[in-house]
């Protein structure tokens, strides 16, 4: 039984291969598990924004603080980078360079403008006298949508190294391995931001 | 003069020569020794004109067996550190009794016992284990390399750079008295201003990026990279506790990086996570460092059991009994790891059902883990047992491990614990399964795995002097304290008033002496085995009648490891291959591809041990310097594409035919 794939009788089993073997790429798999370990950091911000998120030590709750149109905004510019990012990929699968690099433009001026955005509602908060300073609760605000916001910078940075390589080189397949890579990254970032929307914002204003 | 004193603070940040503890004499003597040790080391590797082999060989490397070897060579040197603090403590613990104070002042003797933890289990254990999987597992299913070969030196130099941040807190500053896991509040703004638990930090969250990093990289390796024919249950045990150990550090080493961020926030910006006022919540804490905590433990102790496994199966001339069963029990604690980490604090008060479940849990985990001590004593039993120096590590291990196991059961129980928590009975439990059990382990597969490194094996007389002063010692050091335990004798103590105690530390640091000759024991074991290498060489590459393909190839391996990939049909694959008859190729060899070297990651890895030290003084301009470095190293280095080569087919003739000459030289 332990014998099913030996050689039939008279045959010599083979050892080893004569060519040269190449196993699959990792890459993928590598990038997957990163950003799996990623997303338990988010998981403990999260975990951490559950436990002390209504300790607001007689200070400001997400009632008085959040501005839901200018958050939906927000959430809506980084919705479309995702989207952009998807024709970008579209236009590097048809081997098309000029557009995959508009795409990516494209989706760098979205993450931008999500990125300003944010920055704007933290300075406005700051203003306020909420800062991260001010309760266990905004100390995990800040932590979670900052974190969230410092991955969206690294992304962005990624973003403009890709499209300076692509430029230089073309799509040759490690560029197209590592847009690949970004474009997980990118639409991960998307998923936790959805997670943040619902969780943070939406239901923190409707308690 | 005020302006003089912000220049000098943006300068300097909070150093001061105050700083320098030059008014320690102990310290002081250490500081001369390691000096005169850096200097010698210096002026040797001058004299032999070894710099430029060193950078090219060594420290730019991305071939997996020298990462492997700088990694255990790591743990060795951390370990003579670790040891010592140990040393310092049990002597000290020995002598204060009454009105001895002893020789080590509160606050000195709390820097050491949080050091010693540390450097124990992340720059001791982790590179021990990380450095034996590095080596073996690429070798074990008949790989090249692994998935990633860059981040692989990558992950090495940032361990290195953790461990050197710490190493630096002894001679510059201090280092953290809030114990090895840093509890809040003590570790927090208010209770510890001082830069020690900074230095613990950042020198963590260096070394954890590259524990993560390698963790990645060796799950993409088992799973991509196995030889055909090497399905999953076909792998060698010690590539399925490894796999589990790199799922757990994947899956836990994150948590840590998170909770350690968050108390840097606390101590950094003034954030109120940890803390005890404006909604803070230390016991948030506890549980989040648990649960990367509890999956540590079995992070170190798997590839241990898988080391136990390839030997015991070895030196038994047997197949290793249970296999299935083996697999599914590493399997069984890989997932329950991670639904006990409450047992760790079940004195915190989360009432009766909390700590049921989590002391069950605990319990239950015994199963798989004695299920595996049945299925070695199952291999022994009719095999032809050799007693080698590794499989009397392995025999050593099993008595004191089923020790320490059975004391973690009583102090699975919650009633039980309430008694027992923070008392020295855990401390000779934890000693009793991480000695007893992953350092046992780890020397027995330096033992079992050196010929294969070096070809030649060790010598076995001062292995055998090695074995026995660590395990009688360990029962000297350790089951006194167990003792001790048990009167309700507190852990961390630097004084104790009760005379009648003493007998008992007494024993134990003539324990620690019997240890300390273990240690130096090996070190004898290693210089004379070095010296009679010729006569304790091995040509055949299989010195041990090995049964796994890291055996199939010479030692030390060419740096391709096999020159043709091999095609598994059994498990044991290599012994199924002598069984059938296999003949080694000696014609027909291809160029190899192979990853370049290179000397990035030892570049970031300096820079990240400048940009850590900024932060922890609050040298605020060398911490944004270095960053912006690393930042523009990173980038610039992956404008690089040319990253690999063939080794010609011609030179992969010469090393194989050199094999094939000393084959036959021995027949």
């Amino acid at each position: 039984m332990m014998h099913t794939d030996t050689a039939p009788p008279g045959t010599e089993p083979v050892f080893h291969l004569e060519e040269e073997h190449h196993p699959e790429g990792s890459t993928l798999l590598g990038f997957w598990l990163y950003l799996m370990s990623d997303c338990l950091i988010f998981a403990v911000l999260f975990a951490t924004y559950g436990v002390l998120g209504r300790n607001y030590a007689a200070g400001p709750s997400p009632k008085d603080l959040f501005d839901l149109p200018l958050v939906a905004l927000n959430t809506a510019m980084l919705l479309f980078s995702s989207i952009t990012y998807g024709f970008a990929m579209l236009a590097m699968d048809k081997g098309r360079q000029a557009a995959t690099q508009g795409w990516l433009a494209v989706t760098g001026l979205f993450g931008l403008a999500f990125l300003g955005i944010e920055l704007y509602e933290f300075s406005h908060l700051i203003h306020e006298g909420a800062g991260p300073q001010r309760s266990a609760f905004l100390s995990a605000f800040f932590t979670l949508v900052g974190t969230h916001g410092l991955h969206v910078t690294c992304g962005l940075i990624w973003l403009v190294v890709l499209m300076v390589q692509v430029g230089q080189r073309g799509l040759i397949p490690e560029n197209q391995r590592r847009l690949m890579c970004l474009s997980m990254f990118w639409h991960f970032l998307d998923v936790i931001w959805i997670g943040v929307f619902t969780f943070v914002y939406l239901m923190g204003v409707l308690q | 003069m005020f302006s003089n004193l912000d220049l000098q603070k943006f300068v300097f940040g909070r150093f001061t020569l105050a700083d320098i503890p030059y008014h320690e004499p102990i310290l002081l003597v250490t500081f001369a020794g390691v000096a005169l040790g850096g200097l010698a080391v210096v002026g040797a590797i001058t004299y032999y004109r070894f710099w430029g082999s060193l950078w090219r060989d060594w420290v730019t490397s991305v071939d997996h067996k020298k990462i492997g070897i700088m990694y255990v060579i790591l743990a060795l040197v951390m370990l003579l550190r670790g040891f010592a603090d140990a040393l310092l403590m049990r002597s000290q613990q020995a002598i204060a009794f009454g009105s001895n104070e002893g020789y080590l002042p509160p606050h000195h003797y709390d820097q050491i016992f949080t050091a010693h933890g540390v450097i124990m289990i992340f720059f001791v254990a982790m590179p021990f284990v990380t450095g034996l999987m590095n080596y073996v597992v690429p070798l074990q299913i008949g790989a090249r390399d692994v998935s990633f070969p860059f981040l692989n030196n990558f992950s090495f130099w940032m361990t290195t750079a953790g461990a050197i941040i710490i190493m630096i807190s002894l001679f510059v500053g201090e280092f953290s008295r809030a114990t090895w896991l840093g509890y809040p509040p003590l570790s927090g703004a208010d209770m510890s201003p001082g830069v020690g638990v900074d230095y613990w930090i950042w020198g963590l969250q260096v070394a954890g990026i590259g524990t993560l990093l390698s963790g990645v990289n060796l799950i993409a390796t088992i799973v991509k990279m196995r030889a055909p024919g090497m399905t999953m249950m076909k792998l060698p045990v010690f590539v399925w506790t490894s796999l589990c150990t790199n799922v757990l550090i994947v899956a836990a080493f994150p948590i840590l990086t998170a909770v350690l961020a968050l108390l840097t926030l606390d101590r950094y910006v003034g954030t109120h996570f940890f803390t005890n006022d404006l909604g803070g919540n230390p016991m948030m804490y506890f549980n989040l460092i648990w649960i990367w905590g509890h999956p540590e433990v079995y992070i170190l102790i798997l590839p241990a059991f898988g080391i136990f496994s390839e030997v015991t199966s070895t030196y038994c001339g047997k197949r290793l009994f249970g296999y299935a069963s083996m697999v599914y029990a590493t399997v069984v604690i890989t997932i329950l790891s991670y639904l006990v980490w409450l047992h760790h604090f079940f004195t915190m008060g989360s009432g009766a059902n909390v700590n049921s479940f989590f002391g069950i849990t605990t319990m239950i985990i015994s199963i798989p883990t004695g299920a595996k001590i049945f299925n070695w004593l199952f291999t022994m039993y009719r095999g032809r047992i050799r007693f080698e120096l590794p499989m009397l590590w392995t025999v050593g291990f099993m008595v004191t491990f089923v020790i320490g196991g059975m004391t973690g059961v009583l102090l699975a129980v919650p009633p039980a614990d309430f008694v027992l928590h923070n008392s020295l009975f855990l401390i000779a439990h934890f000693h009793n399964v991480i000695i007893g059990g992953v350092l046992f382990g780890m020397f027995a597969g330096v033992a079992y795995w050196f010929p294969k490194a070096f070809g030649f094996k060790l010598d076995p007389f001062w292995g055998k002097m090695s074995f026995w002063f660590w395990l009688v010692g360990f029962y000297f050091a350790f089951m006194p304290l167990y003792v001790l335990g048990l009167m309700g004798v507190t852990r961390r103590a630097q004084h104790f008033d009760d005379p009648s105690l003493q007998i008992w530390f007494v024993i134990a640091a003539f324990g620690a002496v019997l240890i300390l000759c273990g240690i130096l024991s090996f070190i004898v074991q290693l210089v004379v085995s070095v010296r009679n290498r010729e006569a304790l060489r091995d040509v055949t590459g299989d010195p041990w009648g090995g049964r796994t393909l890291e055996w199939s190839t010479s030692s030390p391996p060419p740096d391709y490891n096999f020159a043709f990939t091999p095609v598994i049909h059994d498990l044991d694959a290599w012994h199924d291959m002598k069984n059938r008859g296999y003949a080694r190729p000696l014609t027909g060899y291809r160029p190899i591809h192979m990853p370049k070297n290179t000397g990035t990651g030892a570049i970031l890895g300096a820079l990240s041990v400048v940009f850590a030290f900024g932060m922890i003084w609050y040298i605020w301009w060398m911490a944004a310097l270095a960053f912006v470095a690393m930042f523009v190293v990173t980038v610039v280095h992956t404008f690089n594409y040319n990253r690999d080569y063939h080794i010609p087919a011609d030179a992969v003739v010469r090393i194989e035919n050199q094999r094939t000459a000393a084959l036959a030289g021995r027949v």
